[in-house]
């Protein structure tokens, strides 16, 4: 059925709406990323097949749903069951029949599958009540876990390209481009560069052809919030694009998807195909005078790739190395002409901002960073996942409110966030409110949402390392402070963990680090040295103590450590099998012994042993 | 290696045939035969109208091609941020110990080809191990070779 014009659009929604809430009771399955590698897909099917087998009264084969990620990954994969909210978790396919019997037909609530709250050690019944959930505000995620991202009718039944019908036949291009200066709304790649000013500077370019492209090249290490959207809620992207499409007077748009996330390309397509069939994309949208079509583009693997010029002459086929910005692609962009290339979630936060205006957004968050920004939560850190929250909040609600802290008893130590690109913050700097611009003062920065959470195990120095080695195997390669700077201070990094470098090594560092910074082309170089700075300027003890004392204050530089088998060795045998050099004897239920001179302190028998019988010094 | 030089233009043709496309036609070569052969290329550079140097420019600036066979199971340790806090380092040293293979390399009876990537973007189940596009996660070092080698 093809939509052209607003009252079909509002009727076809009505029936998506008959569809999408007929089933009285659902069973919602988690089919995102993270619960599929847990195996939900089964437990989806499993839940199709008995619930057709039982005939329950008010559950039907069509009350079993599935939807895109719900965000709390640690615990998948997850079912909810509506309207009661009630949450289980870690559901395998063994526990559906249960569930089936008990919750679906008894109406009883399985105690073994619900989450426990940290905190109180209580069991908590229903979902909206998880403090995970409870502290969120969706905006760019609001549809993710609700609506299966496979059919276009369950994002029309919940007022999917409202925002649209709403911008093209009640809004001229420039009051859409006002409405988005308004919101405030900064670009959620990282930068922060404002939306609106970046449209209204691309409409304003003279030139026969305009581009819009959707950065989906989510690089960052920790980060997966981007992902999750293309795979839970594609059409709020495809939307979002659209209407930048209007404003700016675009007809060819396309979404740069990284190489890694092949499912999301998928459900980009589907989605895509399905919104064309309908009049939403391609010739005359809606009816109106509007032709826009997208295409996906995939990327290659290369890091530098995020970078907007590298990213755009990708597009066009060619090795993705970024260019001087003289003059910045809003003005020329992909293939000479002026393109607005903003990223994924920004897309998905506009429809938002279209339907319920710019003053609703600029409500929420704080002055300068208006709305809410949505976190990957990853590392040491008990509810791994996605949230979104509104911008000014702090650290501390983050990572322990929301997060839960640090588990297996351990301290926390420092926070990454945005990736490479950004640093790392101490327990002190944890109240700060998290905003673009506290962020780059702290010397981090926002980035695409990452927070990678680290605990009193890990050594500062090694991550700066770690980070440094990254970049260096992602520099492209064509200026030569990112080139071989980079290189030299990742060699410099690698002296100071095997506690070979002096303080003249470190103060080279910082006068190195510095000219990266400044004499690189690209964002990728002159933001490369920041892990290292910010380790420096926040762990500066961490620094010393592996110049001056030859230690290693996290116990993970492998020349600064050595390891032992105390008393607690109970003889099973784990540490002896899991050894990669062979450096560990014993016999069942007696000590086991530790051979320091062949030992290459790697730490596998440190992460097996039960017993807390393994002692670094 | 010959391969079937008319499945090859079959990939190729599948894309419009301008140089804009080398970047699409090359990961469709590469889903096919898991990496591109040198047959491939020229084919690519003739069809496309691209110097042969670009197409080769092309090829080796992207992670995701292999000028090299890679093997039946092709097995990627994840080395983002959260999978490197949480040990993905000890899951490498369990994997090249075992498999006998470095990073980037394949077994000589072409059974296993063992990668690190940077990151998969599963980083709340880290650390992440993917054989043939199967994303394991929370995996135990000592369980890694296991699950690679598993059926």
């Amino acid at each position: 059925m093809r939509i052209d014009s607003i009252e079909k659009l509002d009727k076809w929604r009505k029936e998506c709406r008959r569809t999408f809430e007929a089933p009285k009771r659902k069973v919602i399955v988690c089919l995102g990323e993270g619960c599929l590698a847990n195996g939900s897909e089964e437990v989806f099917n499993e839940f199709k097949k008995l619930v057709a087998e039982k005939k329950i009264p008010d559950v039907t084969v069509e009350s079993v749903a599935k939807t895109g990620c719900h965000g709390f990954c640690a615990l998948g994969p997850l079912v909810i069951i509506e309207p009661d909210g009630t949450f289980y978790t870690k559901v395998s396919k063994g526990d559906v029949a249960k569930i089936v019997d008990k919750t679906l037909i008894g109406h009883e609530i399985i105690d073994k599958l619900l989450y426990t709250d940290a905190k109180t050690a209580e069991k908590v019944a229903n979902y909206e009540k998880i403090p995970f959930y409870a502290r969120q505000q969706r905006i760019s995620l609001r549809h993710c876990g609700t609506i299966d991202p496979h059919k276009i009718t369950d994002y029309i039944a919940v007022g999917g390209y409202a925002a649209l019908g709403k911008a093209l036949t009640t809004m001229t291009p420039q009051q859409v481009i006002d409405e988005i200066t308004k919101s405030g709304l900064r670009g959620r790649g990282g930068a922060g560069f404002p939306t609106g000013k970046k449209w209204a500077t691309c409409a304003k370019a003279p030139a026969d052809v305009h581009y819009v492209i959707c950065n989906g090249d989510e690089g960052d290490p920790g980060a997966f919030s981007d992902r999750t959207t293309m795979g839970s809620d594609p059409h709020s992207v495809l939307e979002g694009m659209i209407i930048c499409a209007y404003a700016v007077g675009s007809h060819q748009g396309y979404i740069y998807v990284r190489e890694e996330y092949p499912l999301a390309v998928v459900t980009l397509q589907k989605a895509i195909d399905e919104a064309k069939q309908h009049g939403l994309l391609g010739e005359h949208i809606l009816g109106t005078e509007l032709s826009f079509d997208i295409k996906i583009s995939r990327g290659g693997g290369a890091f530098v790739c995020g970078e907007s010029s590298a990213l755009m002459r990708s597009v066009a086929g060619e090795v993705g190395e970024p260019r001087a910005k003289y003059i910045r692609s809003v003005i020329k962009g992909l293939h000479d002409q002026p393109t607005v290339l903003n990223n994924v979630e920004t897309y998905a936060t506009v429809p938002a901002i279209v339907e319920r205006g710019a003053d609703w957004f600029a409500g929420i968050g704080t002055k300068k960073s208006t709305g809410t920004k949505v976190f990957s939560l990853a590392g040491k850190i008990k509810n791994t996942g996605l949230v979104e929250v509104p911008m000014g909040i702090t650290l501390r609600e983050i990572i322990f409110d929301i997060g839960g802290g640090v588990p297996d008893g351990r301290k926390f130590k420092a926070v990454q966030t945005g990736g490479p690109s950004g640093g790392c913050l101490p327990e002190g700097k944890i109240d700060l409110p998290v905003d673009f611009d506290s962020l780059t003062e702290a010397g981090s920065m926002m980035g695409s949402g990452g927070m990678v959470i680290m605990d009193d195990r890990t050594c500062m120095v090694e991550v700066a390392r770690y980070f440094l080695s990254f970049l260096v195997s992602e520099s492209c390669g064509k200026c030569v402070p990112c080139r071989e700077g980079l290189y030299q201070l990742r060699e410099l990094c690698a002296k100071v963990c095997d506690g070979e470098a002096t303080e003249e090594d470190l103060a080279l560092m910082e006068r190195l680090a510095k000219t990266i910074k400044v004499g690189s082309l690209c964002g990728l170089g002159q933001s490369g040295p920041n892990p290292f700075l910010s380790t420096l300027l926040y762990f500066r003890d961490e620094y010393l103590a592996h110049i001056r004392d030859k230690k290693c204050p996290g116990g993970v530089c492998r020349k600064l450590i050595t390891y032992a088998i105390t008393d607690a060795c109970t003889g099973c045998m784990a540490c002896i099998s899991v050894c990669p050099v062979h450096a560990i004897t014993g016999e069942r239920k007696k000590k086991h012994v530790l051979d320091k001179n062949i030992c290459d302190r790697c730490g596998s028998c440190y992460a097996v042993c039960k017993f807390d019988a393994i002692e670094i010094s | 290696m010959a391969h079937d030089l008319a499945k090859i233009q079959e990939i190729i043709n599948r894309s419009p045939q301008s140089p804009g496309s080398l970047i699409a036609v090359l990961q469709d070569i590469q889903r096919e035969f898991h990496y591109l052969p040198c047959e491939a290329l020229e084919a690519t550079a003739s069809s496309l109208n691209v110097p042969l140097s670009k197409v080769f420019s092309v090829s080796t600036f992207y992670n995701a091609f292999s000028l090299n066979p890679r093997g039946e199971r092709i097995i990627r340790i994840c080395q983002g941020t959260a999978c490197h806090i949480k040990g993905a380092d000890l899951i490498q040293e369990q994997l090249v110990a075992g498999l006998g293979l470095k990073p980037g390399e394949t077994s000589p009876d072409m059974k296993y080809t063992l990668e690190v990537v940077n990151c998969l973007g599963v980083c709340a189940m880290a650390p992440v191990v993917v054989v043939n596009d199967k994303i394991h996660g929370g995996v135990r070092c000592d369980k890694a070779l296991k699950l690679v080698k598993k059926d």
